[in-house]
């Protein structure tokens, strides 16, 4: 059975982060020979020595007039073991939006370092958003180990100064190891010229990371994303509830609750277009059935009597603001999307301002622009169902929506109710 | 353990997508062209609201040079769904004057779809069009969004995309604007073979091995037909073909393959070293942008 693996690569400006992707692809065969053509092509044409495999992954032609990255790109292959989904999000300004665009799904967390440059600034910001997203799984790749000599000292230079700075941050687990993407050392395999290095290669790490408990599969959490009523002769009666379990595991015959009325219920089926089944786990898309005619709509969520979510209309999140235009500011209203719910949200508080770099917490702050994080307090029109994020990354995440520009200009990470 | 392969996590996020389009948008509409992906698609569709029948129409833009089997294909299997369809003719807008047909013979029709599709759209006022367009297929595809919003044109715009976290999207659009869902956003060629082989998923005969009449033409198979007129001096001979992706007659290449079944092509696709497109699209040799190119005026 092949598993599914989504990461997200981040790295500062030549780092080298596109050529490890372009390494990882090439040499699992993902790549094909009209691809490698053409930039073997474009490659000559700019007056390069050698094929740069980062070309594989610039997408856009204004990037490649301006041999720069824009947006987050997704890029695909697969082992035997697994099936590799990457979000590549480029390294420049911009950057903390597309990193938590990309960030937001990812199991795991890739960063890359330039050996001779060691932990900058920008590293340490890339961590923290790994962490912000609570990614499980952070792998610290130092890379160009062929310019400094293999040595075996820089490395751990560099591991112990991270560690360091990762005691600050929520990371479960943290992976180090040493690189050179251009010449693909423990890139696919262990590397001769670092016999010091006892871990595995990059791609074994990534065949191999642990991620089947990374998902709550404690606390039963169903958003209701539609009612699906055949209306047909076979189906006279039936109303079922889809949608795609948030958290723990649902079995037949289990108690329910539907929130927001109280209502409760027993399952009576959990069906699937090729039969029903015995339990729903995430991430799976069912349809409930229930013993109770109940009125259950969009936006209901179906959870256990005894384990139930935070239902409140407020809300303390941390926001990533994403838009250039608008500013978050209190008093400002904007939609919001949490789980299968929809509503207008006032922006009470800005509790303070994160300095991503160094953490420092700005309680004069005044707006969250671009970019910008902060901790905020909400008041929604309806109640949300909600969870901590740290506890469940589907029912604790929201996007906030400007009403005007109907465009995403946030990301939540909800922390609590407020106290 | 509680695991899923990774076609059943695919799968999974696809229906998501699917049901989330049917649950916020008024007047959503599935392409379908009886190729490999929509057929995939119209499952995942299918999958997605059964035991309910599947609740909005599908459209297939026409552009009069079909492979006969593909059209039956799509006949029957919207027959057997009982769903609604559209056809939105390129031949109307060629007859119409909305758009105009290069007189070179055997041009191809593939840029004028773009004109019959944004008139179908605006006309049936769809307001969210699902196309089975996949992330791995083009450089341009990789940076696009599961939900793209196109503007009162139909245009795309890279630099302006929504960012998407989560599985929250947004799909809240201005009068005019539609949007543009790609539910097999994630899966790759090989992915769509090995699912339907999984799911014994019936596909139109010509993407398995069978002889035909072709001719060679920039390095690439064409088959003898009625739409694309065989070069002078072109050698014509027949030979044991297939065809990777199924579009418009005279722009759509055939690869030399004996693969009679799903498992065969499952493995030829998994050692095959050039991509779908590559391979078989002529249109997109014109240039490393030409997608990037299209899809900013309206295309799939
Ligand atoms: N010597 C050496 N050079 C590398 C290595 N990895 C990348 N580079 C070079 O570093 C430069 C920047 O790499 P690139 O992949 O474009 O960086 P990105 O901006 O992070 O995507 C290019 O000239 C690469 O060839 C490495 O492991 N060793």
């Amino acid at each position: 059975m092949t598993e599914l693996l989504r990461f997200a690569t981040a790295g500062s400006v030549d780092d080298g982060k596109s050529t490890l992707i372009g390494r990882l692809l090439y040499d699992s065969k993902a790549i094909f020979e009209d691809q490698l053509e053409a930039v073997e092509r474009t490659s000559r044409s700019r007056g390069d020595e050698q094929v740069n495999l980062a070309l594989l992954t610039d997408g856009l032609r204004a990037e490649r007039e301006q041999g720069i990255t824009i947006d987050v790109a997704y890029r695909y292959f697969a082992t035997p073991r697994r099936k590799f989904i990457i979000a590549d999000t480029p390294g420049h300004v911009q950057y903390t939006r597309n990193m938590v665009t990309g960030a937001s799904t990812a199991d795991l967390a890739l960063v890359l370092i330039d050996a001779r440059k060691g932990v900058l600034e920008q590293s340490r910001r890339h961590a923290f958003i790994a962490s912000l997203l609570r990614i499980p799984h952070l792998v610290l790749c130092v890379n160009k180990m062929d310019l400094v000599g293999h040595d075996q000292d820089v490395f751990e230079a560099i591991k112990a100064e991270f560690r360091e700075f990762a005691t600050r941050l929520d990371v479960a687990d943290l992976t180090f190891i040493p690189i050179s993407a251009l010449h693909g050392d423990n890139v696919v395999d262990r590397s001769p010229n670092m016999p010091w290095y006892e871990g595995t290669s990059l791609l074994h790490h990534l065949e191999e990371v642990h991620i089947a408990s990374d998902r709550n599969l404690i606390d039963c959490r169903f958003p209701v994303q539609y009612v699906i009523r055949p209306r047909s002769d076979a189906f006279h009666d039936y109303r079922g509830y889809a949608g795609t379990v948030a958290g723990g595991v649902f079995k037949r015959g289990d108690d329910v609750v539907v929130l927001p009325s109280g209502f409760s219920s027993r399952i009576r089926s959990i069906d699937t277009f090729d039969g029903p089944v015995e339990e729903a786990f995430p991430p799976m898309s069912v349809t409930l059935t229930l013993e109770d005619d109940l009125d259950v709509s969009r936006g209901d969520m179906i959870c256990r009597p005894h384990n139930r979510p935070v239902a409140g209309q407020d809300v303390e999140a941390m926001v990533c603001w994403l838009d250039e235009q608008a500013a978050l500011t209190p008093g400002g209203k904007l939609g919001i999307k949490q789980t299968t719910r929809s509503a207008r949200a006032l922006v009470k508080d800005l509790r303070y301002r994160l300095d991503v770099n160094t953490l420092h917490r700005d309680e004069a702050a005044t707006s969250l622009t671009l970019n910008e994080i902060g901790r905020v307090t909400l008041r929604t029109t309806v109640p949300l169902f909600y969870d901590e994020y740290r506890r469940n990354r589907a029912t604790g995440s929201f996007i906030l929506v400007d009403e005007h520009t109907q465009h995403t200009v946030g990301a939540g990470m909800i922390l609590s109710a407020p106290d | 353990m509680h695991q899923l392969t990774h076609l059943a996590a695919i799968e999974a996020e696809s229906i998501h997508v699917i049901r989330e389009v049917a649950a916020e948008f008024e007047r959503p509409v599935l392409l379908f062209s009886g190729g490999k992906d929509s057929i995939v698609m119209l499952r995942l569709a299918e999958k997605a609201f059964w035991p309910a029948p599947i609740p909005f129409p599908v459209m297939h833009v026409d552009t009069g040079h079909n492979f006969p089997e593909v059209i039956d294909f799509r006949d029957r299997r919207v027959a057997e769904l009982g769903v609604t369809l559209v056809v939105a003719s390129v031949q109307t807008s060629i007859d119409t004057g909305r758009v105009r047909e290069d007189a070179r013979p055997g041009s191809s029709r593939n840029r004028l779809q773009t004109t019959t599709l944004l008139d179908a759209i605006a006309e049936h006022r769809f307001d969210a069009v699902f196309g089975g367009a996949r992330r791995d297929e083009e450089k341009a595809r990789a940076k696009e969004r599961v939900f793209s919003l196109r503007d009162e044109f139909g245009q795309w715009d890279p630099k302006r995309q929504r960012p998407e976290l989560w599985n929250l999207y947004n799909g809240r659009h201005r009068p005019g604007e539609h949007m543009r869902v790609f539910p097999l956003s994630n899966w790759t060629e090989l992915d769509i073979w090995q699912y339907i082989g999984d799911e014994k998923i019936e596909v139109p005969s010509i993407y398995f091995a069978h002889r035909r009449e072709v001719f060679r033409h920039d390095g690439m198979l064409m088959a003898v037909g009625p739409y694309l007129p065989t070069p002078e001096g072109a050698e014509v001979f027949e030979t044991t073909v297939r065809y990777r992706t199924v579009g418009d007659m005279t722009c759509t290449a055939a690869v030399e393959s004996a693969a009679t079944t799903v498992a065969d092509i499952v493995d030829e696709v998994a050692a095959s070293r050039i991509t779908e497109r590559g391979a078989t699209r002529a249109d997109d040799k014109f240039s490393e942008a030409a997608m990037e190119d299209r899809k900013r005026e309206g295309y799939f």
